[in-house]
């Protein structure tokens, strides 16, 4: 196993850059960070769209979220694989195909996220703000938001770790990240699948579980500011 | 572009077969994943009760490996890997027998078993003390308590997200495709690249995963509405 780290790590962290195009755990991480901070408008849209008083943006809202949950992610990275060179007018690479298909994917699961933490403030902040005289918008963007957000901190880490478990579909087609890295080291090796394939579930695990341990860490520094703090207590 | 969107070229004869048989194949292997992941989320749950620490971080760790890796790693390293550790006669067997499948209904069934056991956990401990010890106080032990009274609460909590676990499993089945079983999406790939209809073959696997998962999504919030009532 040992061996096999000490031959492969440049190829697992970078893929062949800087002879080849980057990849392995760089491509992993850059393409999940990419694919969520792209994602973020859509899901505050999606998620305003869903709590609106209107029903004609509540229902087509309502209906991409269901659509994209039923579906497998798959799914949605072969219909962005042959749609997107017809939009687009050229060839798509698989980085640029995953990156999409993920940001729509992961929209409507953040959007869920965002919901609920919008629906968990107290009605008293809306009220209080509406009081003061603020209209919708700045209600929900110096109110609303950013404490919903804020109180969201450990699931929008928790949604990161989900997407870079994602980005190992990049796999199918062909995208150059840490999976296709490894599947590479095995194709060469072919006779250590287990060493191989443990070594790239250990690194996603070590990867995932820190950031799940972060998550975890924050949600109690959140829970206890809600908790007790003087001064940040909103009285209930 | 003059593209005609002809659903009937993939919808007759064998390209349907295939459909049908791909659709099966994803059923067989929710199934049989689901029963695996049942079966293994409550063993895990029953070894969590077991007041010895060591089980208790055996399966804290199980839980970790199998949420924080993905799942289509988890597959190959099944897929891949256990069968080099095996002795050659049941690699042969694995071979002979579409071990694809198996392989892959292990590997679906013990990661969902993760998130089982982390419902059921949750719903024990949704069930306030007071249950437990107010049926200790009228004369119930400790297993009659858990049985009686506990579980069965516990067991109701536990259905509605029970059910998001097997849509999630459904639609992870499609993920066994990248070791070759011929499920939903395996075979929908192998209709396009013998009609070249792209959007038709692709329109109606969405159209059939659609279905499905919108029929558990409605059992879901049904199962959410029905159970809600009668707690506490």
């Amino acid at each position: 196993m040992l061996e096999i780290l000490e031959n492969n790590w440049l190829l697992f962290l970078v893929g062949q850059y800087p002879h080849g195009p980057i990849g392995g755990l760089a491509m992993t991480l850059f393409m999940a960070s990419i694919s969520l901070a792209l994602c973020f408008p859509f899901a505050i849209a999606l998620a305003l769209a869903r709590l609106s008083p209107y029903r004609w943006l509540r229902l087509p809202a309502t209906a991409i979220v269901h659509t994209v949950r039923g579906l497998p992610l798959i799914m949605f990275i072969f219909w962005t694989y042959f749609f997107s060179p017809l939009i687009i007018g050229r060839a798509v690479g698989g980085v640029e195909t995953l990156v999409i298909a993920l940001v729509i994917y992961e929209a409507a699961y953040l959007s869920e996220i965002i919901r609920a933490g919008i629906e968990g403030l107290p009605k008293g902040q809306v009220e209080a703000a509406t009081s003061l005289g603020l209209r919708y918008w700045p209600t929900t963007f110096k109110v609303v938001l950013p404490q919903a957000l804020h109180n969201m901190l450990p699931s929008m880490v928790s949604q990161f770790v989900s997407t870079i478990k994602e980005t190992s579909l990049g796999y199918v087609i062909s995208a150059h990240e840490l999976t296709f890295a490894a599947a590479q080291v095995n194709n060469v090796l072919l006779t250590q699948p287990f060493e191989v394939y443990g070594i790239l579930a250990l690194t996603y695990f070590a990867l995932c579980f820190a950031l799940t341990s972060l998550a975890r860490f924050i949600e109690r520094r959140i829970s206890g500011d809600r908790g007790g703090t003087p001064g940040v207590t909103i009285a209930a | 572009m003059g593209y005609v969107f002809d659903l009937g070229s993939v919808l007759n004869g064998k390209y349907l077969d295939w459909f049908l048989i791909g659709l099966a194949t994803t059923l067989a292997l929710t199934v049989a994943a689901w029963c695996l992941a049942m079966a293994m989320g409550i063993i895990l749950t029953l070894v969590r009760m077991i007041p010895f620490p060591p089980l208790g971080w055996f399966v804290a760790l199980y839980v970790e490996y199998h949420r924080n890796v993905p799942l289509l790693v988890q597959i190959f390293v099944w897929y891949f890997g256990v069968p080099s550790l095996l002795p050659r006669p049941a690699r042969q067997w694995i071979n002979a027998h579409h071990g694809e499948f198996l392989l892959a209904a292990i590997a679906l069934g013990l990661a969902a078993a993760a998130y089982v056991a982390e419902d059921i956990r949750s719903g024990i401990r949704s069930i306030p003390k007071a249950q437990y010890e107010s049926a200790r106080s009228i004369g119930f032990g400790y297993l009659g308590a858990m049985g009686y009274v506990v579980l069965p609460q516990a067991l109701r909590i536990a259905v509605p997200p029970l059910i998001n676990q097997t849509l999630l499993l459904f639609k992870n089945t499609s993920l066994a495709m990248a070791i070759g079983v011929g499920e939903l999406t395996y075979r929908t790939r192998e209709v396009e690249s013998y009609t070249f209809k792209t959007f038709e073959a692709f329109a109606v696997a969405t159209a059939i995963y659609l279905a499905i998962s919108f029929g558990i999504m409605a059992l879901g919030s049904w199962s959410g509405h029905r159970l809600k009532l009668e707690t506490r």
